[in-house]
């Protein structure tokens, strides 16, 4: 008995010494409990070395944390309890936390360099005047392609999918409205149809592509592509910015049917304790030079027009990445479907994940 | 006096078991009878019943049926080696090992061990079977799941093992059992409280495992855990989700009732 509460004891003091260390180690760095900010983003999103230029800029400390879908950040801000303080959420997840009051409005004054942002993705439907939200990466949802494993061939639509070549050969991420979208998209509906029978009709084409589908995957999905471990995949163009970067072999490519075009934005939940400092991260993510940066190292387009004068050129000019919006016109943004029909478009994903080969 | 003193010694028991284990499985049935809109509702019962649910709850069930089984077949002779074995705290300590490391980086380090070119298709390749498909298919992924849980079954039966008496054996074969007859009358009998606690420990949450099912099965294997996780994360229809683990609570009783031990004992 006496060892044992001397063992415990031990314990008890090794975990109190090491508390107060860390403690003394981020007062020595000028970190307080008042002077951090807690960023909330999707994983793999952010150049590192941007967050410790920030923090030794302002002497802020940056806690950052990362989420892998819309849904499930809105779900953990509703749900109070957490003090984010600059989310990244999608365009149709901005308008709908735009409608259950979860955003802070934002201070333009704080943003000076909001001016670099091209036009073109400023004042968009889903936030007018951007009073709630600032785009933080845009880009689209297509297939990426090992030419190489495919004999040669080339893939420019979403129906070349279906290929009976193909078995076994591609993968898809885990999202219901990207996978529903193309289905949809490959029988020339809309990605926002709420038409019931077009849906199904939809899901009935998908589960003829099953033979084809080796798996459905997370993030996981870049380092599957990149390692050859499938010829083929359903992604969003900076997922496949990475993937190509890793393995030169890759090609990506937008279906010619069409597809969505989609906007990541820096916006100030209402959980947000340091408005102040959200601000001043927001202003410096917008600063060509971190943009720059910060493009490059996540591969995805930014919308900071300054900013890509700072990108190497065969980035900037790459059509595959920076393609001309005003030619394509069969790009659609996601619109914000309610909640019932995002349950009917997961109901019809999951009934799809459990249609067997 | 003693009593009052003694009673008062249980408070922060029965708060714990009130506020983290009652009032949590209320709050679930309680969720479980509302709809995506907030409207109360048995809408989410009958949609389990619906041919989508039931496959799943039955695809569910196999699969932790064919992990618990393969984790017996390979737990039970394993045990028994190690009540055998010289250095019994080494080997336990090298089985327990494992359960230490994260499940998120064992799932990793199976899919470069079975990817196309991984090290398990290059040891295919050289004993001359040739490479084929391992990751995302039924057999990873019981194979991974076996790998996880197996320390859970080996525990509990290797405790059984333990505590046995091993003149109950001698007396055994002095009266003229052969070996096999030992072990299915004598060794086998007075372990089986082990083997329960371990298929309990496994079939449970092999029942709502969800990481794997993505990561090692690519979602060709949906579980209700599966299903769990993306009402309440993605769909945020909780009621659904709810009514999902409605009925693994309800499977979980059954489980353990079945299991359970008649004498009271755990």
């Amino acid at each position: 008995m006496k060892k044992l509460i001397q063992a415990f004891a031990a314990v008890f003091l090794t975990a109190m010494a090491l508390l107060y260390f860390v403690s003394y180690l981020n007062s020595s760095q000028g970190y307080s409990g008042d002077n951090t900010l807690t960023v909330y983003n999707w994983g793999d999103y952010i150049d590192p070395e941007l967050i410790e230029k920030f923090e030794k800029e302002t002497g802020i400390k940056v806690i950052y944390q990362t989420f892998d879908s819309n849904e499930a950040m809105m779900t953990k801000i509703a749900q109070g309890g957490t003090t984010f303080d600059v989310a990244v959420p999608s365009e149709y997840a901005v308008s709908k936390m735009k409608e259950e009051g979860l955003l802070v409005p934002l201070d333009h004054s704080k943003l000076p360099n909001l001016k670099y942002i091209n036009p073109r993705f400023l004042n968009l439907s889903f936030d007018p005047e951007n009073q709630y939200s600032i785009p933080y990466f845009w880009g689209t949802v297509g297939i990426v392609y090992n030419p190489d494993m495919l004999g040669g061939k080339k893939i420019t639509s979403w129906n070349d999918l279906w290929d009976k070549d193909l078995r076994n050969q591609i993968l898809l991420v885990d999202g219901a409205r990207e996978v529903i979208g193309m289905g949809l998209n490959s029988l020339h509906y809309s990605l926002n149809d709420t038409n019931k029978a077009h849906l199904q009709e939809a899901k009935q084409k998908l589960d003829a592509l099953t033979p084809n589908v080796k798996a459905i995957v997370g993030d996981e999905i870049k380092m599957l592509i990149a390692n050859e471990e499938a010829a083929i995949g359903v992604v969003w163009s900076g997922d496949a910015a990475e993937m190509i970067w890793e393995n030169e072999k890759l090609d990506y490519v937008v279906p010619k049917e069409g597809s969505n075009l989609w906007f990541d934005n820096m916006v100030i939940p209402k959980t947000a304790k340091n408005i102040e400092g959200a601000h001043k991260f927001i202003n410096f993510m917008l600063d060509p030079k971190n943009a720059a940066q910060n493009a490059e190292y996540v591969g995805y387009s930014t919308p900071n027009e300054k900013a890509l004068e700072y990108l190497p050129k065969e980035i900037a000019n790459d059509e595959r990445f920076y393609p001309d919006l005003d030619s394509i016109d069969n790009l659609e943004v996601y619109e914000n479907l309610g909640k019932r029909m995002l349950a009917y478009y997961n109901e019809l994903f999951l009934e799809f994940k459990m249609h067997r080969k | 006096m003693r009593s009052n003193v003694r009673n008062l010694y249980l408070i922060p028991y029965a708060l714990w078991i009130v506020l983290f284990v009652v009032a949590p499985i209320f709050l679930i049935l309680y969720y479980s009878f509302f709809d995506i809109e907030g409207n109360l509702t048995l809408a989410n019962y009958k949609k389990f019943f619906t041919p989508v649910y039931l496959k799943m709850a039955l695809s569910s069930f196999w699969y932790a049926f064919l992990i618990t089984a393969f984790s017996l077949l390979i737990a039970y002779p394993t045990a028994y080696l190690l009540t055998k074995t010289k250095h019994k705290q080494l080997w336990l300590l090298l089985i327990i090992l494992p359960t230490w490391i994260n499940l998120l980086l064992k799932a990793y380090a199976f899919l470069g061990i079975f990817g196309t070119y991984g090290l398990a298709n290059a040891i295919l390749e050289t004993i001359g079977i040739g490479s084929k498909q391992i990751l995302f298919t039924d057999f990873s992924f019981v194979f991974v799941s076996v790998y996880i849980f197996i320390p859970f079954m080996i525990l509990p039966i290797y405790n059984s093992l333990e505590q046995l008496n091993p003149s109950l054996v001698d007396a055994a074969r002095d009266l003229g059992a052969s070996a096999w007859t030992t072990f299915r009358r004598v060794v086998f009998p007075l372990t089986l409280d082990g083997v329960k606690a371990g298929c309990q420990a496994v079939f449970i949450p092999a029942l709502s495992l969800f990481m794997l099912t993505r990561l090692i099965a690519g979602n060709r294997v949906i579980t209700l855990g599966t299903a769990v996780e993306q009402h309440f994360l993605v769909t945020q229809d909780w009621g659904m989700g709810a009514t999902i683990a409605v009925f693994l609570i309800i499977a979980m009783a059954v489980i353990m009732s079945l299991t359970g031990n008649r004498r009271g004992k755990v």
